[in-house]
């Protein structure tokens, strides 16, 4: 068994398809959906967390891509730019997974991407704006 | 009992004699040898923070243009600097926003960008004079380009501070970060230990004169910072339990370093300014030598709610930096996250590249030329009418 984190996003038409049940029923995968957002007239986002044997996620994958759906694996839902983070820490109390947390002999964040529940309150707690949510609605996804 | 003068200290600075160790070494050393022991031994103790310090920003002078102006109206980078005072001196605010209406960006970006070497761009308006014909002028400044350029912090490194919870049933943003609701976290603001005014809780060796560690170079204490409140209550050890002393600073703004000055945006709040302050903390004496060892089970803060929108916020709890340190508080029965706004790992930075340049004999100590307030409390804001 695998599990990975993924980015959908899909295009308007397919707002009205099951494509998660599809996902589920005949890839048999075990999904955790984090986030979703949906604009009208636009497109639809989703992130989660996706458990099932290498082949079923390769073939959703291909099966997914083939409807017209882009999907990404994420490491997370956060890019954290250690070159600006000045480990203040503020990010940690407010990070529900335990993804962010200080490590207490050196005081350095720890970011442990496979906890996160793309939350996304880190991102405003940023002092120094380091960390980027990956999710963009209709913007550029970045490489989580 | 053993007893040094600055004037010995720095003679053992100058003779690269002197032991000099951080604010955290001397407690396993005083737990080791003792108190007498280690004021013999020890001659300076290094402290440091790093947290957001609002009341902070530089005076700035831009050199006279041709024609001159008086400026009467000044920008950078499209955030309004207080330009009251003769023709091109300006005072840039840390916690001043640009005119877009972001509060993403502000007074301490610029001074950010202008430690950094970056340009920025000058705007400045005037209504013309005899002497200063110029009305207006539209340039690029560096700290290259521009004369005097220096921080000057109304307010900063509180000794000690208060941490902060929300029992309200909505999230808020405070200038002490993200606060969730039902008490979902607690932000502190303080190096504990480490922190320079916990080190000498009644400023027996820090005053106005004081060389201190300030953005990366060397800076001075030019006064008691504003709301200065020596007399708030105290321990047994000598510490208060909220924001008590604190101190204006002075340094130039051209040799600091990026890594010790940092803007900071506090969402819903507006800018503030990562401020980076160490003070040496001579070992004089037994006394002092005590002080500096107080470690975090030994210093307590207060918990307030901040959801009550007062000057005088309700207490929930008193905790040890211990029991904050560890992540953890328990309030009402829960375990609740709780964590720094301020670096632990700058502030262990700060104190071990002070204690560096003394131990190299690049930093002496400075007897304070004049001693700070050691008893005083702010006054209040009374809204009184016919104003």
């Amino acid at each position: 068994m695998q599990i990975i984190k993924a980015f959908l996003r899909f295009p308007q038409e397919h707002f009205n398809k099951p494509i998660t049940w599809r996902l589920i029923k005949e890839y048999n995968l075990i999904i955790n959906i984090l986030r979703a957002e949906v604009a009208p007239n636009k497109a639809g986002e989703l992130i989660m967390d996706i458990e099932g044997n290498e082949q079923d996620i390769a073939e959703a994958i291909d099966f997914a891509t083939h409807e017209g759906i882009e999907f990404r694996i994420l490491r997370s839902g956060i890019t954290l730019n250690e070159g600006s983070c000045v480990h203040c820490g503020a990010c940690t109390s407010v990070c529900p997974s335990g993804a962010l947390t200080l490590r207490r002999d050196d005081w350095n964040l720890a970011f442990t991407p496979e906890k996160c529940y793309a939350c996304e309150l880190c991102v405003k707690s940023c002092p120094v704006r380091a960390i980027t949510a990956v999710m963009h609605l209709n913007g550029t996804v970045l490489a989580g | 009992m053993s007893r040094k003068s600055f004037a010995e200290i720095n003679e053992k600075i100058k003779q690269r004699r002197a032991v000099v160790v951080t604010a955290e070494e001397i407690i396993e050393i005083v737990a080791e040898k003792g108190t007498a022991q280690a004021a013999k031994e020890v001659d300076v103790v290094t402290t440091g923070t790093f947290g957001p310090m609002c009341s902070s920003g530089a005076w700035l002078n831009f050199g006279h243009s041709e024609p001159p102006i008086r400026m009467t109206k000044v920008w950078l980078n499209d955030v309004p600097a207080y330009a009251g005072v003769a023709a091109v001196d300006a005072y840039l605010g840390a916690t001043e926003l640009t005119e877009s209406g972001s509060l993403e960006y502000g007074g301490a970006h610029v001074i950010e960008e202008l430690i950094a070497g970056k340009q920025v761009k000058l705007r400045a308006t005037s209504y013309g004079t005899d002497c200063y014909p110029r009305t207006e002028i539209a340039t690029y400044i560096s700290k290259e380009t521009i004369n005097e350029a220096y921080l000057f912090n109304p307010r900063n490194a509180y000794q000690n501070y208060g941490a902060a919870v929300n029992r309200s049933d909505r999230t808020i943003h405070t200038y002490m970060g993200t606060l969730l609701p039902n008490c979902g976290n607690v932000n502190y603001s303080t190096s504990g230990a480490l922190s320079p005014l916990i080190n000498d809780p009644y400023l027996r060796t820090i005053g106005i004169g004081t060389r201190i560690f300030f953005g990366g170079t060397q800076g001075y204490i030019a006064w008691h910072g504003t709301q200065h409140n020596p007399s708030r209550p105290r321990g047994e050890n000598g510490l208060p339990f909220q924001n008590a002393a604190s101190l204006a600073l002075i340094g130039d703004l051209k040799q600091m370093s990026t890594q010790f000055i940092r803007a900071a945006v506090m969402e819903g709040y507006g800018v503030s300014m990562f401020v980076g302050v160490g003070i040496p903390i001579p070992i004089l004496d037994e006394e002092m030598v005590r002080y500096a060892a107080v470690c975090n089970h030994d210093i307590y803060t207060n918990i307030y709610d901040y959801s009550v929108p007062s000057r005088s916020r309700p207490v929930l709890a008193k905790v040890s930096y211990e029991t904050l340190q560890s992540g953890n508080v328990v309030l009402e029965g829960r375990k609740v996250p709780a964590a720094p706004l301020s670096s632990m790992k700058t502030a262990r930075v700060i104190a071990s590249t002070l204690k560096q340049w003394i131990v190299d004999g690049q930093f002496l100590l400075s007897e304070p030329v004049a001693s700070l307030p050691t008893t005083a409390s702010p006054q209040n804001l009374e809204i009184v009418g016919g104003a």
